[in-house]
């Protein structure tokens, strides 16, 4: 492996970066704008080492750094990738330049404290999904909090106040016990280092109490049905940029801790309360479905399409333990983790692309109601064509990215249980439904009144950005192959650590496991 | 009696202190209206010079001396290193204050001095009677600085309830200490806990005794249900002596529980565990959520000291050595914090107009965004959210409270923390979202802006590389 301290880089040279542009605010916009391009793409090229020197073959941790940091709790910096969060980094680093490009114009006010708030992000973003130590992790994970609190603020629409306290609180009571919970383990095994996690043995009812805490954190982040309810308010409020980021990579890394905490380190609990986790996510893809379909309003539409489609997300990931005691195949087990996974990815692309969409148009009219545009194509049909894409890739059309993670997951499914698999099948009718109504609604028809007509088509700048993720979305649509590759060791060693019981020798966990199912 | 030479080393920055403060009053006397800023400049080449012979001693072992009324050990030299260095920052903010409201007051400072004299001497108490003594040298020199405002209303009423209060509680705690004399005979802190130690039973007299002790703590941390004392108090006083009584006072009364609880008394910890319980669970819930309907600045950070007060007793209740350190920790970082906090009230205050209403705040990113980045890092800070020193603060109570099985009174901790977060973000909120109501510039001296810069940066810092502190917290308890 090349330079030890690759991940390191991608977390500090975005926070300093971000930092360096708050002091250097007198500098004027233009310059402002300038460096945070130069240092995200140059963030972004440095994630795609992580790409090209990945050994694909091992589910060992990667790129690996590990200093001693707080001696009194035994706290190290230790990083280190695998095939699950190395893709999930590069997310990061390729969204953060598309979102400094797409504040380019938009933001004329404090450009330098916004463009700093939004490259600290991603540094922070990398941390979570690159640290391998419990305090490390949740430094990074709640330090998150306060740029996004500040975008959604500062940048905000008319409800933003309202907007981000909410999502500053929800997060932070779901975070906080996760807090608990990673104590309980550090005294338990005496360090901080999530690998020593994975291996601590624990009762059943530790285990169940460390799930429900792991649950309450990665739930509100995910967000699953029904502690969902910040998502909508902190998307319609947040600016443009401060969406992409919310719904392409702060979602993921809900789904991200499950993989990462919940499964790893409570198999049994997971595996007891598997069917919560599913009735979960089934909720939110019928029935949020259905509430997507009612909207109004732009954003809120695309992020209520969200909710249902990280409920994809979840179920595919926790349908392991059903496929697990129907089949006893990993291989059967692995389609819908992976497919979990692809969807995340996938899904951060086509939800990020979409907002951008709403975006490119908001800017245009300052308004995002559905009501009032109509005939879109006809004045901006280079923009028709890319909103018509990406919503055709959010209905999951064959050939996009969204097809393939949800297709895995329904496959998944059929294996695991006909019922699951006819109510996630669902979300291809009401996803479609939403999706293109949606655009029949905006892009079609005859032109809707005389703002509609006065609109001017992309520019050069949106249209780079709208066309990079047409080609990711398209790319993965048609050639998984390269993300599902990298990421199949891990899964497999994931797959075989959670299908090992961690309860002591004498428990079987039977009695606890019958009390909590239906 | 023959005291040996080298004793007198170990009081070494307590004597330099008072001769200082004796000193400084004379100066004081005699310098006109202009050459107020010696009085000043001497106060704090003397807190200088003491935090740097305090921090010396920190490896000199353990030593009782002067017949057993005075102890040295390295926590003793640590908590008074850290108390000189936030009187330190509480007297340059002070200064720029007095600076806004027309002349300087040497008296502040004269009294300031003699308060930290009895911080000194309550952290290296080893005996009640001294104990006693160094709490009294303490509280007369609040009650007085509480006071010096003599034309506001609002300054002699809280001066008035202060006194009377803490007369009350000080009565307490003496009366408590007078039963323990009763029940084991000494009043040295060794002799008491060999005394309780070798007693088959606990009489009735020892745990009444005992009760009284713990309230007269309470009181004096601001425990609810003896908090009432606080609000009013921190609102009344001058912001210069708020911040003074907000800050360092909180170390030295952990040093006297630490003596009196722990050492004396540490036989009868399961008696005294349980009042702590109700005492922090309570002041965790009271000053959060009360914080939220305040509207004046001072009297949020004075419930805010309620709630974390309610912290620190958790590290202390948990009864063990990484309790105490993380409690020890946790009085260190929340004083830096305090004074940081008050000070950003001195900052925004303009001559003849105090800006202690949390509408002072709105719109401070417009006028000073490095100002209103560092009360920034301040407020996520004491909410205890990461890269923030406030964040390990927690983090280490909770872990010593999970330690000894309590993870309840762990998760209740927590649950409030997300209440008390409301009303600390609130403030980010009008500093960041809302339009300024004056777009006056901040101004105020350098050293001033420099101080609550480090200040800042300080606590973030800390965030960062909280490992030093901590192990130097728990390296003097071992």
């Amino acid at each position: 492996m090349m330079d030890m301290s690759i991940l390191s880089w991608l977390i500090w040279l975005p926070i300093g970066g971000g930092v360096a542009l708050l002091v250097m605010d007198t500098l004027g916009n233009t310059a402002c704008r300038q460096t945070a391009l130069g240092i995200s793409i140059v963030t972004f090229v440095l994630s795609t080492l992580l790409y090209t020197h990945f050994d694909a073959a091992t589910a060992l941790m990667q790129f690996q750094e590990n200093i001693p940091w707080i001696g009194a709790f035994s706290a190290n910096y230790h990083l280190g990738v695998d095939g699950i969060s190395m893709p999930l980094i590069i997310l990061t680093t390729f969204t953060t330049v598309l979102v400094v490009l797409a504040g380019w114009q938009v933001i004329r006010n404090k450009t330098a404290q916004y463009m700093a708030a939004f490259l600290i992000m991603e540094g922070l973003m990398n941390g979570v999904f690159a640290a391998l130590d419990g305090v490390l992790f949740y430094v990074f994970w709640e330090a998150m909090l306060i740029p996004m609190f500040l975008i959604i603020g500062v940048w905000g629409g008319p409800n933003r106040v309202y907007a981000t306290i909410k999502f500053f609180l929800y997060t932070f009571l779901g975070s906080v016990f996760m807090l608990v919970a990673l104590i309980y383990m550090y005294l338990k095994s005496g360090s901080f280092s999530i690998l020593d996690f994975h291996l601590l043995p624990l009762t059943m009812t530790e285990q169940v109490l460390i799930f429900i805490a792991f649950l309450m954190a990665f739930a509100v982040k995910v967000p699953m049905w029904p502690v969902h309810t910040w998502l909508p308010d902190a998307h319609v409020e947040a600016p443009t940029g401060g969406s992409v980021i919310l719904a392409a990579i702060m979602l993921k890394i809900g789904g991200y801790g499950f993989l990462r905490f919940s499964l790893p380190i409570t198999p049994d609990a997971s595996h007891a309360l598997d069917w919560l986790i599913i009735g979960m996510s089934l909720i939110a893809i019928v029935y949020i479905g259905f509430v997507a379909l009612v909207q109004q309003d732009m954003k809120k539409l695309i992020a209520y399409s969200s909710i249902a489609h990280m409920g994809f997300v979840t179920m595919g990931i926790f349908l392991v333990f059903t496929l697990l005691d129907n089949s006893g195949s990993m291989q059967g087990a692995s389609l819908g983790m992976e497919g979990g996974i692809i969807q995340m990815i996938s899904h951060g692309f086509i939800s990020g692309a979409l907002f951008l969409c709403v975006g490119v148009l908001y800017d245009r009219m300052h308004s995002r109601q559905i009501n009032d545009y109509g005939g879109v194509v006809n004045t901006m049909p280079v923009f028709a064509a890319f909103m018509v894409l990406f919503a055709m890739a959010n209905s999951g059309l064959p050939g996009t990215s969204g097809f393939v993670g949800e297709f895995m997951v329904i496959l998944a499914s059929f294996k695991a249980n006909f019922w699951f698999a006819f109510l996630a099948a669902t979300t291809l009718i009401l996803g479609a439904a939403y999706s293109l109504w949606m655009v029949k609604r905006v892009v079609f028809g005859d032109i809707a009144n005389d703002n509609v007509r006065q609109l001017e088509d992309v520019n050069a700048r949106e249209f780079v950005i709208l066309a990079s993720l047409a080609v990711v979305v398209l790319l993965f649509g048609l050639w998984p192959a390269p993300l599902i590759d990298v990421m199949h060791a891990s899964v497999d060693n994931l797959l075989a650590h959670v299908s090992v019981s961690k309860l002591p020798a004498g428990e079987t966990g039977v009695a606890l496991l019958n009390a909590v199912r239906p | 009696m023959n005291i040996p030479m080298s004793d007198f080393l170990l009081l070494s920055p307590e004597i330099f202190l008072l001769s200082m403060a004796c000193i400084i009053l004379v100066v004081e006397a005699f310098v006109g209206e202009r050459q107020r800023h010696i009085s000043y400049t001497l106060s704090q080449l003397t807190l200088v010079v003491a935090a740097l012979i305090s921090w010396n001693m920190l490896d000199t072992e353990r030593a009782v001396v002067l017949g057993g009324t005075f102890v040295h050990d390295p926590m003793a030299a640590l908590l008074k290193a850290s108390i000189f260095l936030v009187v330190m920052g509480g007297f340059v903010y002070a200064r720029s204050f007095h600076t806004s409201k027309g002349g300087l007051r040497g008296e502040y400072y004269v009294l300031g001095l003699f308060a930290t004299l009895g911080m000194m001497v309550m952290i290296s108490a080893h005996s009640l009677l001294t104990i006693y003594l160094g709490l009294e040298l303490l509280s007369l020199s609040l009650y007085a600085m509480v006071a010096t405002d003599r034309d506001s209303a609002r300054g002699s009423e809280a001066a008035m309830k202060y006194f009377v209060l803490g007369a009350l509680a000080s009565g307490m705690l003496l009366y408590g200490m007078s039963m323990l004399y009763g029940a084991t005979g000494s009043l040295d802190l060794a002799e008491i806990a060999a005394a309780l130690t070798a007693m088959d039973e606990k009489s009735m007299v020892l745990i009444f005794g005992l009760s009284f002790i713990v309230v007269g703590l309470a009181f004096k941390f601001g425990a609810v249900p003896f908090h009432m004392w606080v609000p009013d108090v921190y609102d009344g006083a001058p912001t210069a002596v708020t911040l003074f009584i907000g800050s360092a006072p909180k170390i030295a009364a952990f040093a006297m529980t630490m003596r009196l609880l722990v050492e004396s008394l540490g036989s009868l910890s399961v008696d005294w565990q349980g009042m702590l319980v109700i005492l922090s669970v309570l002041s965790l819930a009271l000053g959060n959520v009360i914080a939220i309907a305040q509207t004046s600045m001072k009297r949020m950070l004075a419930y805010s000291t309620i709630s974390h007060v309610g912290f620190l007793l958790l590290g202390i209740l948990a009864g063990t050595e990484a309790g105490y350190s993380a409690a020890m920790f946790y009085a260190i970082t929340y004083a830096v914090m305090a004074i940081g906090g008050f000070a950003m009230i001195i900052l925004l205050s303009r001559a003849g107009y105090e800006a202690d209403t949390l509408d002072d705040f709105k719109g401070l990113n417009d006028r000073s965004p490095w100002f209103a980045f560092m009360m920034l890092i301040l407020m996520f800070s004491m909410a205890g959210v990461p890269p923030t020193v406030g964040f390990y603060a927690k983090l280490s109570v909770l872990q010593a409270v999970i330690d000894i099985n309590m993870v309840w009174l762990a998760i209740v901790a927590v649950a409030f923390s997300i209440i008390g977060a409301f009303y600390y973000i609130r403030v980010v909120k009008l500093m960041y979202f809302d339009k300024a109501e004056s777009d006056e510039p901040l101004t105020a001296n350098p050293d001033m802006q420099i101080a609550i810069s480090l200040n800042g940066l300080l606590v973030l810092a800390l965030g960062i590389f909280p490992g030093g502190l901590l192990a130097l917290c728990s390296r003097v308890l071992a």
